[in-house]
């Protein structure tokens, strides 16, 4: 039925092959951009071929294993090459090549002229392999595997400017804080495997088999902690409290792969494989709570620095770390579905964000080369009122704008609502909703706010840039706006496939994201229809309206301030800093995270380090291994003595030798 | 064939003149011919016993050993010659590039 599936993954491994082998010889621009976007492309023809073949089969059968072949078999371990369809893979794969070919087409002329072209491409391939491989993979080892592969991508990506440090220690310390995720990612299938092989004789990594198994698992306990390993692993890959600190710093590298690594499809592993074993977190209340805390925390936290930053990426990745916050918010609500939803909506309005400013980056930087100036070109206070230079990039990034800060009718709208409504509604948490459902609306109201800050920063009043560049700056070409067009008309349609069902109702359209992703989350559906029993609260339909308008009111809120601030009255901003010296110090110094995580575990971890080096390597283990060699050379020294180099000497000890030997015989 | 015991002796004098040669000469070339001296000293031997105990496999072995000291002498003389080249000597105490 899906044969070809494999062709998903194989063509961008190919388009990497060409470009990472012959890339340098090949020089011409345009070949080894097309090569990779081209393999995106072809991916992207077989994931449609897919999802519609998928489509056209009845709910209950749309789940099969594609097996390529056996990859390891080692007793009760049995692991394929096999590829899981089925409508959460599906989503996923038409979102990581659908962006994923918009992005590449983006760089081709993004990244015109840069050194290292091929080099760029090459990686970029490579990550589209090993996300393909990371949301294909039936099993957790495949899916390791990918999980790996994307965060060495994003480290090569991160560190692609290597000749300068920061993106050298950027690209570092997102790989060792990928590393701490991992741990927790690999310790969880090992506990799950091992568990379920010991207590229950089913030796299995393979999802499907562990979903047919799920039931055998006890409620909390052992559950509970298989899954906090696997959160820890999703924490540190999709950049939640405490290990989100990489994802800002990520932005040194070029803006295409923040836009598709650290915006759209990598830091969003983590939603999915929770999503994918949605079975296992369901039975773990804890964990459950767990998520929708560290959710709800990032989600607010990472709004709040997003509102003094200057750069204008780094305002976007905090923007990424909220909305992630957001997806694990309704994970820890147990609503899958609305996350990977929001997961969906965000791919296409983070992505479309990112690729604008990426758009003004590279008009701005340009125009600053042309004036001989060394300002920043990622600096907002640099910009302004760049609507008339560059006015498709203005409104597609203005509608990708409204689309995150929840303006009805756009795609955020409708995922950040479905998720707000689920934090407030669930079953599991209990009181503790309110507490959820609060920290997302005063995130939501932040998230406008920041939003439409770096709008009118960006793109409003008067020119702030340097005054010989300003005839400099203009709009891109079309390989680099046609991507952004495509991409804001998805964040302004892309909502009305999941439209929530009290809206649905009144419209008559049904919420068809959910229902098609339905059969993925079943057994999650009927464990807790079985386990209900401490209460789903009955809510009105008139307080979910109501809970909706209070969130649109209060984005509504963080826009109108944004307008005050930075457009109406632009001293404020400056008497606010006066009035709050110490606050606004501290939300620009991200909260000295950073600085509490040097002086907590990276320096204690250095002074280990060194303590090991000064101490360890070079007193004791040097000193044996030298120890050993001097014995030797000292024995060799002495037995060096026999090795005269004279002929005679040799030719005298033969004959000795000899006439010993005889001797021995002839007077024996 | 009771004058084996002289073959013998003879043999075994060229044999002892070939090595206290080898022993105490420095000029390659002289050493060479004392090595000579020596494998000639049993080829005589293996003669000499081939014909006392009726067998002929001592006169095939002579014949090999004719046959290698040819060869070593074609081969030992370039070298000699290759060392004069360089060294304008051709004592083995001068040999000793490889000595540490």
């Amino acid at each position: 039925m899906f044969d070809n599936v494999w062709l998903i993954p194989l063509f961008p491994l190919i388009g990497f092959l060409i470009n990472g082998l012959f890339g340098k010889k090949i020089k011409n621009e345009t070949v080894i951009g097309g090569i990779g976007a081209f393999a995106v492309l072809c991916s992207f023809a077989v994931s449609c071929m897919t999802i519609l073949k998928l489509l056209s089969l009845p709910g209950e059968e749309r789940v099969a294993n594609v097996k390529v072949f056996t990859w390891i078999t080692s007793g009760n371990f049995n692991a394929d090459i096999a590829f899981l369809i089925d409508p959460l893979s599906c989503v996923m794969i038409m979102i990581v090549t659908g962006v994923g070919f918009l992005i590449h087409l983006y760089s081709i002329g993004y990244m015109h002229g840069e050194e290292g072209f091929y080099r760029f491409f090459a990686y970029l391939n490579l990550f589209m392999f090993s996300m393909l491989l990371l949301v294909l993979g039936n099993n957790l080892l495949l899916m390791f595997v990918g999980w790996e592969g994307v965060g060495l991508c994003s480290y090569l990506l991160i560190g692609y400017y290597f000749h300068k440090k920061s993106a050298g220690d950027a690209g570092k310390k997102a790989f060792v804080m990928n590393r701490v995720g991992d741990f927790g990612f690999l310790l969880g299938a090992f506990f799950l495997y091992w568990f379920m092989g010991q207590s229950h004789n089913v030796w299995t990594i393979q999802f499907t088999e562990i979903a047919k198994n799920a039931h055998l698992l006890p409620t909390g306990g052992i559950v509970t902690v298989i899954t906090l390993c696997f959160f820890l692993g999703a924490t540190g890959k999709s950049a939640q409290i405490p290990l989100y600190t990489w994802l800002p710093d990520a932005m040194e590298g070029p803006t295409p792969v923040s836009a598709l690594i650290h915006a759209a499809t990598m830091v969003t592993a983590g939603v999915y494989m929770i999503a994918r074993m949605n079975f296992l977190f369901i039975r773990s209340p804890e964990t459950l709570m767990v998520i929708a805390v560290i959710g709800g925390c990032t989600a607010l936290f990472a709004a709040t620095i997003g509102t003094a930053q200057n750069d204008i990426k780094r305002v976007l990745a905090y923007s990424t770390v909220s909305q992630l916050g957001y997806m694990f918010l309704a994970m820890g609500a147990g609503a899958f579905g609305a996350g990977v939803f929001h997961l969906m909506t965000h791919a296409f309005f983070k992505a479309c964000l990112f690729l604008g400013s990426g758009a003004v980056i590279h008009s701005m930087h340009g125009a600053l080369h042309h004036a001989h100036s060394h300002d920043d070109a990622q600096d907002m206070r640099n910009m302004g009122g760049l609507k008339s230079k560059m006015p498709l990039t203005f409104l597609t990034f203005l509608l990708a704008t409204i689309a995150i800060a929840g303006i009805p009718g756009f795609s955020g709208f409708f995922s950040k609502d479905e998720i707000l409504w689920q934090a407030f509604a669930n079953p599991h948490h209990g009181q503790l909703n309110y507490l959820l459902w609060g920290m997302g609306a005063v995130a939501a109201g932040l998230t406008a706010f920041y939003m439409f800050r770096l709008v009118f920063m960006t793109f409003y009043g008067e020119c702030r840039i340097n005054p010989k560049a300003k005839d400099h700056l203009h709009e891109s070409p079309m390989v680099i706006v046609i991507p952004l067009i495509v991409l804001a008309g998805l964040s302004v349609v892309g909502g009305y496939i999941g439209i929530p069902k009290v809206i649905g109702h009144i419209v008559g359209i049904p919420n068809y994201f959910e229902n098609y992703l339905e059969p993925v989350f079943k057994l999650s559906e009927e464990y807790m229809a079985q386990h209900a029993a401490h209460g789903a609260a009955h809510h009105s339909v008139v307080l979910e309206f109501g809970l909706m308008g209070v969130s649109v009111l209060i984005a509504l809120i963080g826009i109108s301030i944004a307008y005050t601030l930075y457009v109406k009255n632009t001293s404020l901003p400056a008497k606010f800093t006066a009035t709050f010296p110490a606050l606004h110090r501290a939300v620009y110094n991200k909260w000295y995270i950073d600085e509490l995580y040097d002086f907590m575990i990276v320096n204690p971890c250095k002074s280990f380090g060194r303590f090991l080096w000064k101490g360890f390597d070079v007193l004791i283990v040097d000193g044996i291994v030298n120890g050993i060699a001097n014995v030797v050379m000292g024995f060799s020294g002495v037995f060096r003595l026999m090795q005269s180099g004279m002929i005679h000497n040799y030719a005298f000890s033969m004959a000795f030798g000899v006439a010993v030997i005889l001797g021995y015989y002839i007077f024996k | 064939m009771e004058n084996l015991n002289s073959y013998l002796i003879v043999s075994a004098i060229l044999f002892s003149i070939g090595t206290i040669g080898v022993l105490t000469r420095k000029n390659a070339i002289v050493m060479f011919m004392c090595i000579e001296l020596m494998l000639n000293a049993v080829n005589l031997t293996f003669v000499a016993l081939s014909r006392h105990l009726g067998n002929m496999d001592g006169q095939v072995f002579v014949f090999f050993i004719m046959t290698v000291a040819a060869a070593e002498a074609a081969v030992g003389l370039a070298l000699m010659i290759a060392f004069f080249n360089n060294k304008e000597s051709i004592d083995v105490e001068d040999v000793n590039l490889m000595k540490w």
